[in-house]
Order: C-alpha cells, then sequence, then structure tokens
C-alpha cells in the first residue's frame, strides 16, 4: 500500500506551517517535550504537595 | 528500505508496511503475556461481579480482597502494560520505517516485565499480598510483592527507553519525511507520561519494599505514600489514554482510510496531555487533609481542563476523520457516514465503541467526579468504578482488542476463526461494560461503598442506611458477567488464532468487510486526498458534539443539584 504513498506520511500543505515554526519545533523536539513533561507536573503536583505535606503541623489530641 | 536490512525484515502483504523481525518478535511476546494477564484478570472479574451481586455474593470477604488485588493489578498494568509495549515497538519501526533500537534492551524489557507480572500473581495468589493494587501503608504485603512491581516498572522503563532510542535513530538515519506520524508522535506522549510514572512507582514502591524487608524500621509517612503513589497509580491510566487515543487513528486509517482533519490541531492536543493530563492524579487527594484546597482546586480543575480540553479535541478529530472519508467514499446524509460504517469489522466497532464508551461514560463522569466540591459526594463510592470502567475497560481495552483483530492477522500472521462470533464480540463486551458502569454509577449514587464486598459492611453492628441499591448491584453484576464473558471470548479467540489459526503468510490477511467496502477502504489509503474539501465538511460530527455537550451539561450540573441536596446553601 506504500507504493502510492504512506497512510502515515504527513498530508502535504501541512508538513511545515511558516506560521507555526516555533510549533512545529516544539512537536519535533522529544527531549524538549520529555523535560517539560516531566517538569510541569512534577512541580504543580509532586514538589507543590510535597512542601504542603513538610509543613503541615502535627494534629494535637483534643 | 529506510535503515532495515533485508535479511532481517519483511514487508508486510496487506499494509506494505515494512516489519522489523526483532521488533515483530518483541511485539508477539508482549501480546502473548499481555493477553496471558487479560485471561487472569477476566476470571477474577466474573468472581467479583458475582460477589458484588448481593444475592450471589459468592466470595468471602477474605478471598473478595484477594481477587480485588488479582483484577486490578493484571487489568489496570500487567495486560494494559504489555500491550502499550507492542504498540512501541509497532510505532518505532512500521511506522517509521526503522530498526528495533537495541535486542539487549528489549529482552531487558520483557524478561524484567514478565518476572515482575509473576512474581505479583505468585504473592497475591499465595495470600501474601491482599493489599489492593493501592498497598496503601501500612497495610504491608510480603516483600516479593513490592519487588516485582519495581521489576515490572523498570522493564517498562527500559521499553520507553528503546523506543527513544528508535526514535533517535530513524531521525538520524532520516527513515522518514518531515515530522514522525501522528500515531507515533502519541506513542511518544504515552512514553514521556510513562517515565514521569515509573519515577513516582519507583519513589513510593522502594521505601516500602525496603521496610517490607525490615531495613527501614518504619513504614513510609501515609499521606506522601497516597501522594507520590497516586502520581504513578492514577498517571499509569493516563498513559492507556494516550495509547488509546493513537490507537483510535491508527484504527480510524485502517478500516475507514480516514486521514487526520488538521495535524497541527491533533498534535497540540498531544502536547496538552504531556504538559497537564498527570495533574489528574490529585483526584484521589480530594478529601485528603494534608494537602490544601488551592493545590486540589489548582491541579483538578484549572490546569487538568487543558488535558481534558485535549480529550475533547479528539473525541471531535476521530469520528470527524472517519465521517469524511466516508463521505469522500459517496456516502451523504448526515449520518450516512455512521450507518453505513463497517459495523461488522470488529476492528472498526471495538474502535469506535470504545470512541463512545470512552467519551460519553468515562469523559463525562470523569470531570465531573473530579470537581473538588463534586467530589465530596462521590469520593470512594461505586460511583468510581463506574467511571473508570468505562474509561479503561470501555475505551482502552476495546481499543485494544480492536487493535488485537489486525495486529494478530498482520504480525502473527494467522486469521481469525469464528468470525461470526468475532463480529459480535466488541458489542457483547462493550454492552456489559456499559451496564455495569451505570449499576455502578446508580449504586455508587446511593453511598454504596468501592472496596467493599458488601454492602452492610459484613454484619456490621450499625449497618448504613444505603437506600434500595439491590436491584442496582444486581445490575452490576449482570453486566461484569456478560462483559467478563466478552472478554473471554476475545481471549479464546485470539489464543487459538496465534497457535491454530490458518496462515496467511505471502498473502493479504483476509479482511473483515465486504468487497466494496475493502475496496474504498484501501483506495482512500492508497492515493493523496485532502480532506479539507468544502463538501466533505463532518456536520454529523458536529451535531454528535452538540448531544455530547449538552449530556455534559445535563449530568454536570444535576450533581451540583445533588451536592446542594446534601448540604443545602442558606
Amino acid at each position: 500500500m506504500t507504493e502510492h504513498g504512506s497512510i502515515y506520511e504527513v498530508p502535504e500543505g501541512q508538513e511545515e506551517p511558516s506560521d507555526k515554526a516555533w510549533l512545529q519545533r516544539l512537536f519535533d523536539n522529544m527531549w524538549l517535550l520529555l523535560a517539560l513533561g516531566f517538569m510541569v507536573p512534577f512541580l504543580s503536583y509532586t514538589v507543590w504537595a510535597w512542601v504542603e505535606l513538610l509543613l503541615a503541623k502535627k494534629a494535637e489530641l483534643p | 528500505m529506510g535503515n532495515l536490512l533485508p535479511d532481517k525484515s519483511r514487508v508486510c502483504a496487506t499494509t506494505g508496511l515494512p516489519v522489523c523481525n526483532s521488533a515483530q518478535l518483541f511485539i508477539k511476546l508482549n501480546a502473548v503475556f499481555g493477553v496471558v494477564a487479560l485471561l487472569i484478570g477476566v476470571t477474577a472479574a466474573f468472581l467479583l461481579a458475582l460477589t458484588r451481586w448481593e444475592t450471589v455474593a459468592l466470595l468471602e470477604p477474605a478471598n473478595y480482597y484477594k481477587y480485588l488485588t488479582v483484577h486490578g493489578l493484571n487489568m489496570l498494568v500487567f495486560w494494559i502494560l504489555f500491550m502499550e509495549m507492542a504498540i512501541l515497538y509497532f510505532a518505532s519501526t512500521s511506522l517509521l520505517n526503522s530498526r528495533n533500537f537495541s535486542r539487549a534492551l528489549s529482552w531487558g524489557q520483557v524478561v524484567l516485565m514478565l518476572t515482575g507480572f509473576l512474581t505479583v500473581n505468585y504473592s497475591i495468589f499465595m495470600d501474601r499480598a491482599s493489599v489492593l493494587m493501592t498497598s496503601y501503608v501500612p497495610l504491608r504485603a510480603e516483600q516479593e510483592f513490592y519487588l516485582g512491581l519495581i521489576l515490572f516498572a523498570v522493564g517498562a522503563l527500559l521499553g520507553c527507553v528503546n523506543f527513544l532510542g528508535g526514535l533517535f535513530i530513524a531521525k538520524r538515519d532520516k527513515t522518514y519525511k518531515g515530522s514522525i506520524p501522528l500515531v507515533v508522535f502519541g506513542a511518544l506522549a504515552a512514553v514521556i507520561i510513562a517515565i514521569f510514572t515509573i519515577v513516582h512507582g519507583a519513589v513510593a514502591l522502594i521505601p516500602t519494599w525496603l521496610w517490607s524487608i525490615g531495613v527501614l524500621e518504619n513504614a513510609p509517612d501515609g499521606a506522601w505514600y497516597r501522594m507520590i503513589w497516586w502520581g504513578f497509580g492514577h498517571a499509569s491510566q493516563q498513559i492507556n489514554v494516550c495509547a488509546m487515543v493513537s490507537v483510535w487513528y491508527l484504527m480510524a486509517t485502517l478500516t475507514t482510510g480516514s486521514r487526520p482533519l488538521n495535524e497541527t490541531v491533533c498534535r497540540v492536543a498531544f502536547v496538552l496531555y504531556i504538559l497537564f493530563i498527570n495533574l489528574a492524579s490529585a483526584h484521589h487527594l480530594l478529601v485528603d487533609p494534608g494537602v490544601s484546597a488551592p493545590w486540589k482546586m489548582w491541579n483538578t480543575s484549572y490546569a487538568l481542563y487543558l488535558a481534558v480540553l485535549a480529550s475533547m479535541i479528539h473525541g471531535f478529530t476521530v469520528p470527524a476523520a472517519v465521517e469524511v472519508a466516508q463521505r469522500k467514499k459517496g456516502i451523504g446524509g448526515l449520518f450516512g457516514w455512521l450507518t453505513k460504517a463497517p459495523w461488522k469489522d470488529p476492528g472498526f466497532a471495538a474502535f469506535f465503541l470504545s470512541l463512545l464508551i470512552f467519551g460519553f461514560g468515562g469523559g463525562i463522569t470523569g470531570v465531573t467526579l473530579g470537581t473538588h466540591q463534586i467530589n465530596i459526594i462521590a469520593h470512594n463510592t461505586l460511583r468510581i468504578p463506574g467511571h473508570f470502567h468505562m474509561t479503561v475497560a470501555g475505551g482502552t481495552s476495546l481499543a485494544f482488542m480492536g487493535l488485537a483483530y489486525y495486529v494478530v492477522p498482520l504480525i502473527f500472521q494467522r486469521d481469525y476463526p469464528a468470525r461470526a462470533l468475532a463480529r459480535i464480540q466488541p458489542y457483547i463486551f462493550g454492552f456489559g461494560i456499559v451496564l455495569m458502569g451505570i449499576g455502578m454509577t446508580l449504586a455508587g449514587s446511593l453511598g454504596v461503598p468501592r472496596r467493599h464486598p458488601d454492602i452492610d459492611f459484613t454484619g456490621a453492628q450499625i449497618p448504613p442506611h444505603l437506600g434500595d441499591a439491590g436491584p442496582f448491584l444486581a445490575v452490576v453484576g449482570i453486566g461484569g458477567t456478560i462483559a467478563a464473558t466478552g472478554a473471554l471470548i476475545f481471549i479464546l479467540l485470539t489464543v487459538y488464532t496465534v497457535f491454530l489459526g490458518k496462515s496467511n503468510k505471502g498473502r493479504a490477511m483476509t479482511s473483515w468487510q465486504k468487497p466494496e467496502q475493502d475496496r474504498l477502504t484501501k483506495s482512500l489509503i492508497t492515493t493523496h486526498w485532502n480532506p479539507e474539501e468544502e463538501k466533505l465538511r463532518p456536520k454529523g460530527t458536529l451535531v454528535l458534539t452538540g448531544i455530547f455537550l449538552a449530556s455534559f451539561a445535563v449530568y454536570y450540573f444535576a450533581n451540583w443539584k445533588a451536592l446542594v441536596d446534601v448540604w443545602p446553601v442558606k
């Protein structure tokens, strides 16, 4: 089936949108995506919660 | 042919895609282990469904927790992650015209994951680890349970590294033009999410393992453990979402010849997943006292809604792409593209049902239950498993079953037998899951708890009053039994095909579709055409989207009304 062109190629005309070059660069840089994909949830979910748990005062018995 | 050596690869007679022999071996191994895990999980599902059906009450409480642990880990972790590894090998080789990155890493992945899978199941079946999937401390399993999970996670990490290596050599060797294909981009998003997930799993489980063997005197802090563990437990389900959406795009193309309507929009949606979907882990801590309301609201509402937006983008672009492809074949009318779709093709039926069940069932309930305020009337009730059975089972598992109806004939090169049974299997499984999900949701709305074998708390002195939940729990039992039967049919058909199916070597796989449907689909796949033509506009999908948003609004505001009924605002 690839004789006339693969189904998995980016359709013509959409390969490199010139007005969104920065976005295309982001799409094509897997290491940057990996770094962002780790750091954003790590800071927002893990670090923030960890700090709150560290600062939580011990509950006192009534 | 890219960087593939002719004597170490072949060309698929059906798709024309190159198949790397090394990748093919690891696709086969992972798929077989995945189906074994599914068989174990489905067997446990039968027992659990017939236990929560109060009039049957099959299992004793102790056994209920044992089989719930078996079910949770085999279905949510082992079956899904083995299948995802198979997808990663396929995406980084056949779709990139490239070879497998490293045989050593691949063997490491398979051996470690298999060892972990066997070790954990041994531990649970020997009554050494009935601690449920979450294994909350200070509940303690025997040490091999944690070690098995750690080995499995490290194996999965090796699979991710092998995938990234595969992308690296494909780019270096220029085996493809332009950007990586959308399906591979989706797999990359799943890998990035997986790395975050596995790191959290290691951070939660390694100290717990050290405590279980006596190296650490005290168990990890409970609040800390829950927070870190859910960075693993829920995030692992986000890998599923990403892989499932990639499978949707792939199956839409294979079964209807569709093309993504706009590559950029689809990729932006995957980037939103990469950045924000893992924040959903915070849903599990919405009633925990250790973390603040701003943390809960930011993570589960404001930021996470960007990932919800991504799901809604995919939920629109996938059916819209199918509609456009159908219109390109000359099918008219508002919903002609749906009524004349290849519903007897189990690949199409499974993927499209997966999309509907995930969107209407899992998506709407998920966003609603994840709202900080509403969560207080739903937390730890059966509504939660009602939600995630429609996302993970009705969504991901069903999509993976649809994928198998194509991958097994293409990779194992054997055709499925009993094709009439295979054609109805997705409907049996999908119907059962929806029925069970509805039963769980309604029973949960009456306050029936999750993770408990009965609703009177095993003869508690002061049993809670949970209304007339009995009929809804019967629906859970009946739906669960039907779904498990559907899954069992899939397993039997697939195992038979893998070992005894009729060989299709040297020819195309036997098509699931009528000759005319098949011809039109292949014609769309093999020719370049523009999906943005004016006459192909996806009007029917727009109407479906309107119905979806209206359903969403009704369910969401009905839940606010339910909350007000519990705590009236005066």
